[in-house]
């Protein structure tokens, strides 16, 4: 019996939280791609190691089709793995984690091809590739390398599984929608993800594409990028760390992932012109930016524990 | 001088395939730069070199690499053998030894105290432990990354192993914390993760026992005679022909280390969708080779190459399949939604596609070249132009349809195909379709001549804008792929025979300011690299052709062909040293330009000028009109013993001045006379 939905999920959390991951709950806030959140996006700046994975529903407005199309979808979900710094034998374990949901590599080709990642919305960039199981494009395999437009020392390795695209092959089914979300239990049939998601297709391509007013996409957009601003430009740079240490940076960070998913609404609305376009996303991006300049300034300060016990190794990191 | 084996490899992870040929050629290059440093004997030895790789392993082979350096001398002279004793005690003293280690040795000027010292030769192992780490890291990627931090190395991919041997002992270095060993791996599935090497034929011998084909051309012939041998298997009437695609057939070369070929199929319904939307999701995204039925059709099957030593459940196969039958439900989709909106109803979609932030939309830019088509139809004269402005109308439309913006290989061809299905005329969907091409010099010009005046309006729009704007293609950086642009449209001239004058065509661009020139520079730039590198006429031959004209493309081409065809006749080489000198000659009495107009017959000498007079009037008169350059060129050269009798019996610089005059303005008159088709002076004589 090939597994659910949510088994496969639970089997590679099973597995990443054996390698010492962290297992995240989604990022409430709406998010383009699992790098977005916080828990990637803030965790790679820096120098401390962290290991976390998690399932992140991902939106990209755009991709709707109304729950037509059997293979896209407007929101789809991936699962999340960071690994700071990346270890040695990352390849082997990424290939293990896939023996853990069944999938017997002597039986299946698995290819890992070129494809190199980069969100000018983000700053960031990386090197890597699609890894093709069978000709599918399973996962997404990256060394970041940028990040908020600034070099990552020590470089993470990111894996992001398509966890619809896995779960079709894993049950041998053409439309995603077919894919059993549970295992059936004795008497009650399992639900697909057309019970559980369907509505949610077709309803937010309906919003995204129609009914979504423009004018109220625009101001939010505003709004946002407003308080952002206003956080940023009060962030206490020349302070004393204490105060740095309780500065909402991340409350901040938010603003920007409102701003960020707004622009893909406004974008599948139809409603960014030509000349607009590059300028909002470079608005987005100066955004993230400063959020990650000031993240890094803070975790220094967090670092920081106080004048007096102050060893010589961590005056060189503040200095740097 | 001892010889042994030296053998490397570099374990990566997955090395992108386009990437793995250049750069074995760049750590020949760099292991040459190194060993340059040595004594010539190492360099030599890389004449042996035998290279190889994988997507996970660049491997070098030199078979007779020295052991070591010779030991040389390094002779130090000191004072001559008649000094003081004072001065060669000092001169010791300086050099760290007693006076009993120096002798007298005999120079060019004398006899000399010397110090010869011993100086021992480098060991290979120590080159090599010392050079390796940089010859490694100095190998050229187009894009590297760092894994181990900032501070550690850049390559195209984590190294992970790295196994080298000389005459069967490690070569001791490391590079990001990966220490040189003695161990190989194999195959991911297939082989061994830690296999111990003592040389290179046991290390094939391994490899291949582990799930590795080591040899490019290896694991091609095994792709190739598998997918034979799977085509054939249906006989008697076979499954078709594999659809030849080197490119294709290269990246998955260096995809695997272990290739198999095997075939999968797809509902025949699906080839109802157009063959080009069918081939480029087979080719393009999925990686897998066509295949052609009796009659050359798309056949309903596909050749796709595992990464493994089979499919024994056939789990790959049906995966394959399953995975191509979404795509072509995609595309189905794609092609059907697509369908509801046709292109003329998309015309104002095009106002949210950016051409380029400071030309504007892509409508803005189908305005300006249904205006540019309409400006150049005098140039393309058998263009049907309201058929080449509507298509320039509709062109750029398929830019906002689903399966351009899933398939963007396809721009164009998409167009192309919908207009016919919305029923434009054949001439106009024909030219959408072609209207990118050429985007190669081995790709095909557009078929029609509406085509070619789409694509020429297209290109010249796109390179007269990004000129004006100041987004010139520099070095390598060609972002807006200007240079294929330029390329393009001397090659449509050239396949279309398209008389048109450089200079006229872009001044219809209406580029501004500067850019007029420089384009023209540009384009003089594509043409002579087209009548080189396409065309493979010869430096000279172009230069000549060029000197006198190069405005006219197909013009330039006939004259180069002409050049090339009479250029082996005995007479030519002769007469383009004659005009040679005729031009020395001419420079040193101040220039061609000094002397205008037709000599005066009454001043011509009787005999050697007169003669030469004469047959060169004869064969100007008939040759002056014709375009048969050939004929031209053939008749000139003919003058040859006329032109060798005048130098031998004639002083051109006569004493008298009115003669002397008359006869350089006559050299200047044969100079101009016969260099219509080309400056004979470029022609280097061998």
């Amino acid at each position: 019996m090939a597994l659910s939905f949510q088994d496969l999920i639970f089997r590679l959390q099973e597995f990443w939280g054996r390698q010492g991951c962290v297992i995240q709950t989604p990022y409430d806030v709406e998010v383009g791609a699992g790098t977005m959140c916080p828990e990637t996006f803030l965790r790679v700046l820096g120098p401390q190691p962290y290991r976390v994975a998690y399932v992140q529903p991902s939106r990209r407005p755009a991709d709707g089709r109304y729950g037509d199309n059997p293979n896209r979808l407007f929101k789809h979900w991936q699962l999340q793995v960071i690994l700071k710094p990346s270890p040695a034998d990352i390849q082997d374990l990424y290939l293990k984690s896939l023996r853990h949901i069944g999938i017997d590599l002597r039986k299946h080709d698995i290819k890992f091809e070129e494809d190199n990642w980069e969100s000018p919305t983000l700053g960031a960039w990386g090197i890597g590739w699609q890894v093709m199981l069978d000709g599918l494009e399973i996962t997404q395999f990256t060394y970041f390398q940028q990040c908020g437009g600034m070099d990552l020392d020590p470089v993470p390795a990111e894996l992001t599984y398509g966890l619809e695209r896995i779960a079709a092959f894993l049950q041998d089914v053409d439309s995603v929608y077919d894919i059993a979300w549970n295992p059936p239990k004795r008497g009650v049939p399992s639900f697909s993800y057309r019970d559980v998601r369907h509505a949610d297709e077709l309803q937010f391509s309906v919003y995204n594409f129609e009914r979504a007013d423009v004018a109220t996409l625009w101001q939010l957009f505003e709004l946002h990028e407003k308080e952002c601003r206003r956080l940023l430009a009060e962030y206490p740079s020349g302070q004393e760390p204490a105060e740095k240490r309780r500065f909402p940076l991340l409350a901040a960070y938010d603003q920007v992932l409102k701003c960020s998913h707004l622009f893909n609404l406004l974008d599948s609305r139809g409603a960014i012109s030509v000349t607009e376009r590059v300028a909002v996303i470079g608005r987005v991006r100066e955004l993230a930016v400063g959020v990650a300049r000031a993240w890094i300034d803070q975790n220094v300060a967090a670092t920081f524990r106080s004048p007096s016990d102050t060893s010589p190794s961590e005056e060189a990191v503040i200095a740097d | 001088m001892p010889t042994s084996e030296f053998l490397l490899e570099i374990g990566t992870e997955e090395i992108p395939d386009w990437m793995i040929e250049p750069a074995l050629a760049s750590l020949k290059l760099q292991l040459a730069q190194a060993f340059l440093l040595y004594h010539k004997s190492f360099m030599d030895a890389l004449n042996g070199i035998r290279l190889d790789a994988t997507p996970r392993r660049l491997v070098a082979c030199v078979p007779q690499l020295p052991s070591k350096e010779p030991d040389s001398e390094e002779v130090t002279v000191g004072p001559p053998r008649k000094a003081p004793q004072q001065a060669v005690d000092g001169f010791a003293r300086k050099l760290g030894v007693t006076a009993s280690k120096l002798r007298v040795q005999t120079t060019g000027k004398g006899e000399y105290w010397v110090l010869a010292k011993r100086k021992k030769g480098h060991t290979a192992i120590q080159i090599l432990s010392l050079e390796l780490p940089h010859v490694i890291t100095a190998i050229k990627f187009p894009k590297t990354m760092y894994w181990t931090g900032k501070n550690g190395p850049r390559f195209i991919r984590p190294i992970r192993s790295l196994l080298a041997l000389y005459g069967g002992r490690v070569v001791p270095f490391s590079i990001a914390g990966v220490k040189s060993a003695a161990y190989t791996f194999g195959h991911r599935v297939l082989g061994k993760p830690r296999i111990k090497v003592t040389g290179f034929q046991q290390f094939l011998e391994e490899l291949k026992n582990n799930g590795v084909v080591l040899k490019a051309s290896e694991r091609r012939e095994k792709i190739l005679a598998e997918a034979a041998r799977l085509l054939a298997a249906a006989q008697p009437e076979g499954y078709g022909t594999l659809r030849e695609n080197p490119g294709l057939l290269n990246t998955l070369v260096y995809l695997t280390e272990f290739p198999t070929a095997d075939m999968g199929q797809f509902d025949p319904a699906y080839l109802e969708l157009p063959e080009e939307v069918l081939v480029t999701v087979m080719q393009h995204h999925q990686k897998y080779l066509s295949v052609s039925d009796a009659a050359g059709k798309l056949a309903p099957r596909f050749i796709f190459v595992m990464n493994l030593d089979g499919d024994s459940s056939g789990a790959i196969r049906h995966g394959n399949e399953r995975v191509l039958r979404a795509r072509f439900n995609d595309a189905r989709f794609f092609w059907e939604t697509d369908q509801k909106t046709p292109l003329r109803d998309r015309l104002p979609m095009l106002e949210h596609v950016t051409f380029q932030s400071q030309l504007g939309s892509y409508r803005q830019k189908t305005e300006r070249n249904v205006a540019l088509v309409r400006r150049l139809a005098a140039f393309v004269s058998q263009a049907p132009v309201e058929h080449a402005a509507r298509a320039a109308e509709l062109a750029k439309c398929d830019l906002t349809t689903e399966l351009v913006k899933e398939f963007t290989e396809l721009q164009g061809v998409v167009g192309g195909l919908y207009a016919r299905a919305q029923g434009e005329p054949a001439e106009v969907a024909d030219a959408i379709y072609d209207h990118y091409k050429p985007e190669s010099m081995e790709e095909c010009s557009p078929r029609t001549p509406a085509g070619a005046l789409v694509a020429l309006a297209d290109k010249l729009d796109t390179l007269a804008g990004c000129f004006s704007i100041g987004l010139k293609p520099s070095g390598s950086s060609d972002p807006f792929a200007l240079r294929r642009a330029a390329q393009g449209v001397v090659k449509i001239l050239a396949d279309h025979n398209l008389h048109a004058p450089l200079p006229e065509l872009i001044a219809a661009a209406q580029p501004s300011g500067e850019a007029a020139g420089q384009l023209l520079e540009f384009f003089l730039d594509r043409l002579r690299y087209y009548l080189r590198e396409v065309r493979g006429f010869r430096y000279d031959e172009v230069n000549a052709v060029l000197a006198v004209g190069a405005q006219d493309v197909p013009d330039a081409i006939a004259r180069c062909e002409a050049v090339r065809q009479v250029r082996p006749t005995s007479n030519f080489e002769p007469l383009s040293a004659a005009f040679k000198r005729v031009q020395n000659i001419l420079r040193k009495a101040g220039g061609v330009g000094q002397f205008p107009g037709e000599p005066d017959a009454a001043l011509l000498e009787a005999g050697a000028e007169a003669e030469l007079d004469g047959q060169a009037r004869r064969v100007f008169e008939e040759t002056k009109e014709s375009r048969d350059y050939e004929m031209v060129l053939r008749r000139t050269a003919e003058l040859r013993p006329a032109v060798d009798t005048f130098f031998d019996k004639v002083l051109v610089m006569a004493e008298d001045e009115r003669v002397r005059r008359n006869r350089l303005t006559f050299l200047a008159w044969l100079l101009r006379a016969f260099t219509r088709v080309a400056d004979f002076s470029e022609i280097v004589v061998s």
